[in-house]
């Protein structure tokens, strides 16, 4: 031994290095929490190879299972006996499956366990098909024929193309009548709407003529014709949209009817070669990132919770830059060190500790009930009794979310006013420049990167906040955006939806928790990874504005 | 484009031009000053905005109540008919009722005193009142007990209509049971005491004969399919009768209980479900003074007896240890009479009205224990007081045959101190305890609203959370600022900064949705961990000093975390691997079914553990950073001064630089624990939120934020409820508020002092 052990004692060794220990594992806990979200979140957009066995029900008749592995684990054989499972004696652990069964309307679940022992005759049919359906979840099985405009085509050959092509056609229909379901009818709506709050504000304040009212019936009657036409356009696309349907076959023998409007997107997963998974990946990659969410939330993209909380971080960024940079130019530049400054440190660091949720209680009493309230009373009188900004909703999210990051833009913006050397200062004073001069022509530019930072993390931090915007505005489902094409365009009085509210929302409060559990990963990818470029790049600019001040110090 | 330098002319500053742009410049100068004065003070307006408006959204809860009198008036009444044996009003408080002895009743104006309506009560011929008896207030029923011992059932009823868009309510009388007398004593002898209580199955009639004997009825209802009119079907109660005279008969909500009062003191407890329908047992009610009323609080469980002396007190029965139900005095009220005239209930809260022998009105809340108000309402003697179903005004009678209509402002009586944090006996518990539930589908609920369960879940998820993340990231700040090679150190801190930007709804869904299944999958696994991954680093250290100098010199110091990676990284694949069979050897194959059968410890999957794994997360690079910053900005001097008296760097770091940096480790503990008492979505998500008070991090736990979280959306605005959770959100903002400036100040110290040295 080279070292005795009262030596090796005596040097603190072991504690320099249980304290590099906690490093470590916080190192490891980091990265093993990153890389996790990013496996499971990645690995459910790649189309699993469909497994189909014989089984043995628990009243030991046999039928036959078909489905992705999703879990595998090894259960103690105490556990399975308890819960009825015959083993042998000497068995002490079993591998269990948890299959994606699909089939919710057969089956009445979309998952099952089964253990590996019983699963008989394990093969990958070629021919296995996986149809996404607008309801009831995925179905797996077999196509046995396709009705095309009442024309039926069977034969393992054509049977597929045409299906494929029927499908093209559904969901084209599909676009059309999402197109005039949502922005020509939901055009009329709310012009429809605008004409009710017109009509009921010239009853309140009892100053509408005559012409005024025949103007409102007139276009009101216009838009019913509007209306009554897009709604014969939208039962001939219904007509055509239900037109073909097909046959399939589970894989226990069982045939249903599946309309095609119910039918996303099929795929023969075991007969796809890697160039083709690929593609598929990446459809579904940007089905997620592109698309509404369907059937609860549970499938289908998360598009208009992207464009909320994007909506949401622009707005508040608009609040909370200006308030951040004055404080901190505040304290750094002009005022002089004492009490007051003290005082607004410690505001600016309970600013920074409150907990996020009294925010949200301030910012629904506050903002909403009070401000929202009263801005109601005076201006949106014709809407009432129905709240405007009374309501919880956008605009009362981003404000309460700016008051929330405000010690963030003000700690980072001090931070870079506090590196440019003095010698700049002196020098601009020096030839004449008054302070504000000084400020707004050197300081402020050079410390723009700072701001810069500062709102880049204010904006890491406001799109992961979720506990207060539960209380101020976020929803589950929006009916629409909060920027479209209707009369004001930007309705800052609308709920909204948010990604890291999806995320508890689907992960927590959805009916199907299991089904949704990929999308929940794949949505806590896509904020994790926004959250850690937009924190690399505010540390990259901020290392390298130290570097800039550094090489102007000397 | 430059303009070519011209040759340097004379410039003349007092040039009028150069004074305006001069004046102008300074002014912009000012402008400025005071703008971005503003906007620095402004950060201290939002603090106390957020403080002052918290405050004024809670303060109504402590504020008492009120009442002032709206009209005074002449009682509406016909000569001679009688003296009023029942005073009421609707929902609205506009139409009052009077209910005379002699069976008149009279809807009148609650502000005039007009009469609207009367009608007196339709009675056989034949047949005199001799008794009356009114229902729950709530149900508006009222009963005339005839000579022939039948008795007559009437509801007061209210029909609102809308003509020309304002409000119309007509009075109605109806006989809910038919116009004709139900018969309840068998022997036809007339009733005193009479006695009424309505249930969904059946109705029960009592009354007490002057021969001391107790005449019981229960109507059963039994409704008629075709015709859907509701048939009663009478069924005696035989019931033994008592010693001493019979002074007031009750029965309780779901008609198991009859409450017969007797002789001065005394009440005979009934069992009505009882076979042998026998006397459960007699208990004296006061202690020597004598019993002035008995009536039900709001839903039929607590009796509130008065007194002569003019206490009052709160009854219901317990189950004691013998499982056998005992009536027990609850709790006494604060003597504000001498003597108890009336207790009128509230129809929506367990309050309750006092009137007093001198003229005094007093409102009581029961669960509060509080006397909310007391007013003298008259300078003679109240003769009979009633509450409006809203409880916002109040009809006083006096011995002037005068009415008064009193309006209340009585919003929040359910709140006291002692409801928010000490233990309350509510209806219908066995003991005295801290609850919080603050909403039922019932509407006679009453409200547990202790705030106790709600920050013990707190302070335990923050303690759990505190026992993973201090000692963690105090370590890690240790050796990342005092041993780390700084090219690592550069690698470390953004990786520390990401850890704490990581939305916390992301841990917390990880932490339901993924840690709380793989803990309770891998139980022994993780506690093995626990242990065996320090052993592990000790070990690691103590091979590696025994490495031959070659390989110990490849690696330069300060990579001693790099190296510890793989190292942890195995030892957590061992013992997860471990984990089934430790399970199999030690616990019967499955640790979770062990702790509860063999250790008597209950299991929840979400429980404060996965709790304090996935806060103790987030909380970990709070601590660090401030931590790390105190730590290294220890003055060089200091520990170079050390290091060149000999001695060791541990030595060095342990006598010196923690000493140093201490208050700085300490303001860093406190704002990492000011920020694990209020986080919300992690809790939420990573245990049940049941609010219990237990200590075992198997259980999980309610804390306030969470708690706001999930219950703010749904309270009513303005309700105690809303302002309960305000008060909750005032709590936590004045635990952080405090926490973090007492940390910052801390901070600003040391920063002052490093600069000293």
């Amino acid at each position: 031994m080279r070292v005795s052990v009262s030596e090796w004692l005596k040097s603190g060794t072991p504690w320099v290095w249980l304290n590099a220990g906690a490093v470590a594992i916080s190192l490891i806990m980091v990265i093993g929490l990153l890389g996790l979200i990013a496996v499971r979140g990645l690995e459910h957009f790649w189309p699993a190879q469909v497994l189909q066995a014989k089984t043995v029900a628990p009243d030991n008749s046999t039928y036959v299972v078909a489905g992705e592995v999703v879990e595998s684990e090894m259960v103690s054989a105490v556990q399975l006996r308890s819960s009825g499972v015959q083993l042998a004696d000497d068995i002490d652990f079993a591998e269990r499956y948890l299959l994606k069964v699909g089939n919710r309307d057969i089956t009445g679940s979309d998952f099952t366990w089964v253990l590996k022992r019983d699963l008989k005759e394990p093969a990958y049919p070629e021919e296995i098909i996986v149809i996404e359906r607008r309801e009831w979840g995925n179905f797996y099985g077999y196509l046995d024929s396709v009705s095309k405009d009442g024309q039926i085509i069977t034969g393992s050959d054509q049977v597929w193309q045409a299906f494929q092509d029927v499908i093209d056609r559904a969901l084209g229909i599909h676009d059309d009548i999402y197109d005039v379901e949502k922005s020509e009818i939901g055009g009329i709506n709310s012009r429809f709407e605008r004409l009710r709050l017109r009509e009921r504000g010239y009853e309140i304040r009892n100053n509408g003529t005559a012409e005024d009212f025949a103007d409102i019936a007139a276009r009101r009657a216009e838009l019913d014709a509007e209306y009554e036409a897009l709604q014969v356009r939208l039962t001939e696309l219904y007509n055509a949209f239900n037109r073909d349907s097909i046959s399939v076959r589970t894989a226990n023998g069982k045939i249903i009817e599946i309309n095609l409007s119910k039918v996303v997107r099929a795929y023969q997963p075991n007969a796809m070669g890697l160039i083709d998974k690929i593609g598929f990946y990446f459809s579904k990659l940007w089905e997620f990132v592109a698309d509404d969410p369907r059937e609860a939330n549970t499938e289908g993209g998360i598009f208009p919770a992207i464009y909320g909380t994007v909506m949401m971080v622009i707005i508040m960024s608009i609040f909370v830059t200006p308030f951040g940079v004055v404080a901190a130019v505040y304290l750094r530049e002009y005022a002089k060190q004492g009490v007051l400054t003290r005082t607004i440190r410690i505001a600016v660091n309970n600013l920074a500790g409150v907990p996020s949720i009294v925010y949200g209680v301030f910012g629904l009493g506050f903002f909403i009930y009070f401000l929202g309230g009263h801005i109601d009373n005076l201006f949106f009188v014709e809407a009432k009794p129905a709240p405007t900004f009374g309501t919880p909703g956008l605009l009362w999210a981003s404000l309460t979310l700016a008051l929330l990051t405000v010690p963030v833009v003000i700690v980072a913006t001090e931070e870079g006013l506090s590196r440019i050397p003095r010698s700049i200062r002196e020098g601009s004073l020096a030839l004449g420049a008054t302070k504000w001069e000084t400020l707004w022509r050197v300081i402020l530019p050079m410390s723009s990167p700072a701001m810069m930072t500062g709102l880049i993390l204010a904006v890491a931090r406001a799109a992961g906040e979720v506990a207060p915007l539960m209380l101020v505005g976020v929803v589950k489902l929006a009916p629409s955006l909060p920027l479209d094409g209707n009369y004001p365009y930007l309705h800052l009085d609308q709920k909204f939806m948010h990604l890291g509210f999806h995320i508890y929302d689907v992960g927590f409060q959805s009916p199907n928790v299991e089904a949704a559990r990929p999308l929940v990963y794949a949505t806590a990818l896509l904020l994790v990874a926004v959250i850690a470029v937009l924190n690399l790049t505010s540390v990259t600019i901020r290392n390298h504005l130290r570097e800039k001040y550094k090489a102007l110090e000397v | 484009m430059m303009e070519p330098p011209s040759a340097p002319g004379k410039v003349d500053f007092s040039d009028p031009k150069f004074a305006i742009r001069r004046r102008a410049r300074r002014l912009t100068d000012h402008g400025a000053r005071w703008a971005i004065g503003m906007g620095g003070v402004s950060v201290i307006i939002a603090i106390m905005l957020i403080f002052l408006y918290l405050l004024t959204e809670v303060m109504p809860l402590f504020s008492g109540a009120s009442m002032h009198r709206e009209a005074y008036y002449a009682v509406p009444a016909e000569d001679g008919d009688g003296a009023t044996a029942l005073l009421a009003m609707e929902e609205q408080a506009e139409v009052g009722l009077r209910v005379t002895e002699k069976g008149n009743a009279v809807f009148f104006n609650t502000r005039t005193g007009d009469i609207i309506k009367q009608e007196s009560v339709r009675i056989p011929e034949g047949r005199t009142v001799t008794s009356f008896a009114s229902g729950t207030p709530t149900s508006g029923l009222f009963a005339f007990g005839l000579s022939d011992g039948s008795v007559v059932v009437l509801r007061h009823d209210y029909k609102i209509t809308y003509p020309d868009d304002k409000r119309l309510i007509t009075p109605l009388l109806k006989y809910p049971f038919g116009e004709d007398p139900l018969l309840v004593s068998q022997t036809g002898k007339s009733l005193a005491n009479l006695t009424i209580r309505d249930g969904d199955t059946s109705l029960m009639l009592a009354g007490s004969t002057a021969d001391g004997k107790l005449e019981v009825m229960r109507f059963k209802k039994e409704e008629n399919f075709i015709t859907e009119e509701i048939m009663l079907k009478p069924e005696p109660v035989e019931l033994p009768s008592v010693s001493g005279e019979i002074t007031s008969i009750l029965i309780d909500i779901r008609q198991e209980w009859m409450f017969v009062g007797s002789g001065k003191q005394q009440l005979n407890v009934y069992n009505l479900r009882d076979p042998g329908g026998g006397l459960h047992s007699q208990i004296d009610l006061t202690d020597g003074t004598s019993v002035s009323t008995i009536d039900y609080l709001l839903g039929g469980i607590s009796l509130l007896v008065g007194e002569d002396n003019g206490q009052v007190s709160q009854w219901f029965l317990v189950r004691d240890e013998a499982n056998q139900w005992q009536l027990q005095k609850i709790r006494s009220f604060e003597k504000t009479a001498d003597q108890v005239i009336q207790i009128e209930t509230e129809q929506r809260r367990k309050g309750f009205a006092v009137a007093g022998n001198d003229g005094a009105v007093s409102i009581y809340n029961a669960t509060a224990q509080r006397t909310v108000l007391t007013q003298q309402v008259t300078d003679s003697k109240i003769k009979r007081v009633a509450m409006s179903p809203r409880a916002n005004a109040l009809l006083v009678l006096d011995d002037k045959q005068q009415l008064g209509f009193w309006r209340v402002e009585n919003e929040h009586p359910e709140i006291s101190w002692s409801v928010l944090w000490g233990k309350v006996w509510y209806e219908s518990y066995e003991e005295p305890d801290y609850v919080w539930q603050s909403s039922a589908s019932s509407n006679d609920f009453e409200p547990k609203l202790s705030l106790m369960p709600l920050t013990f879940g707190t302070l335990k998820a923050a303690f759990y959370a505190m026992l993973l993340a201090a000692p963690l990231a105090i370590c890690g700040a240790i050796f990342t600022a005092y041993f780390m090679a700084p090219t690592m150190r550069r690698k470390v801190k953004p990786v520390v900064e990401l850890m704490e930007a990581l939305p916390t709804v992301i841990l917390g869904f990880l932490a339901g949705l993924w840690l709380a299944p793989f803990v309770e999958h891998n139980l022994p696994g993780i506690f093995s961990l626990l242990v065996l991954t320090p052993v592990a680093i000790v070990l690691m250290s103590f091979v590696w000093v025994q490495l031959p100098a070659r390989i110990r010199l490849a690696v330069p110091d300060g990579w001693e975390a790099a190296l510890l990676i793989p190292v942890i990284i195995v030892t957590a694949w061992f013992c997860l691997g471990m984990s089934e069979t430790i399970e199999a050897a030690f616990f019967n194959g499955d640790m979770r079914t062990w702790l509860n059968l063999e250790m008597g410890i209950d299991f929840d999957q979400r429980n404060a553990l996965i709790v304090g794994l996935a806060m103790g997360f987030a909380v970990i690079p709070t601590i660090f950073s401030i931590a790390e910053d105190a730590i290294f900005s220890v003055p060089k001097h200091l520990s170079n001064g050390s290091l060149a008296l000999g001695a060791t760097p541990w030595q060095t770091l342990m006598r010196v630089v923690l000493l140093t940096a201490s208050p700085g480790i300490f303001s860093a503990v406190m704002i990492g624990f000011g920020r694990a008492v209020g986080e919300t979505m992690i809790v939420l998500m990573a245990t049940g939120n049941t609010p219990i008070m237990d200590w075992n991090i198997f259980e999980g736990m309610r804390t306030l934020a969470a708690n706001i979280a999930t219950e703010m959306p749904e309270s009513e605005v303005g309700s105690t409820h809303f302002r309960v959770l305000f008060l909750a959100a005032f709590v936590l903002f004045m635990f952080t508020f405090v926490v973090n400036t007492v940390a910052e100040i801390v901070r600003q110290r040391l920063r002052i002092r490093y600069g000293s040295l």
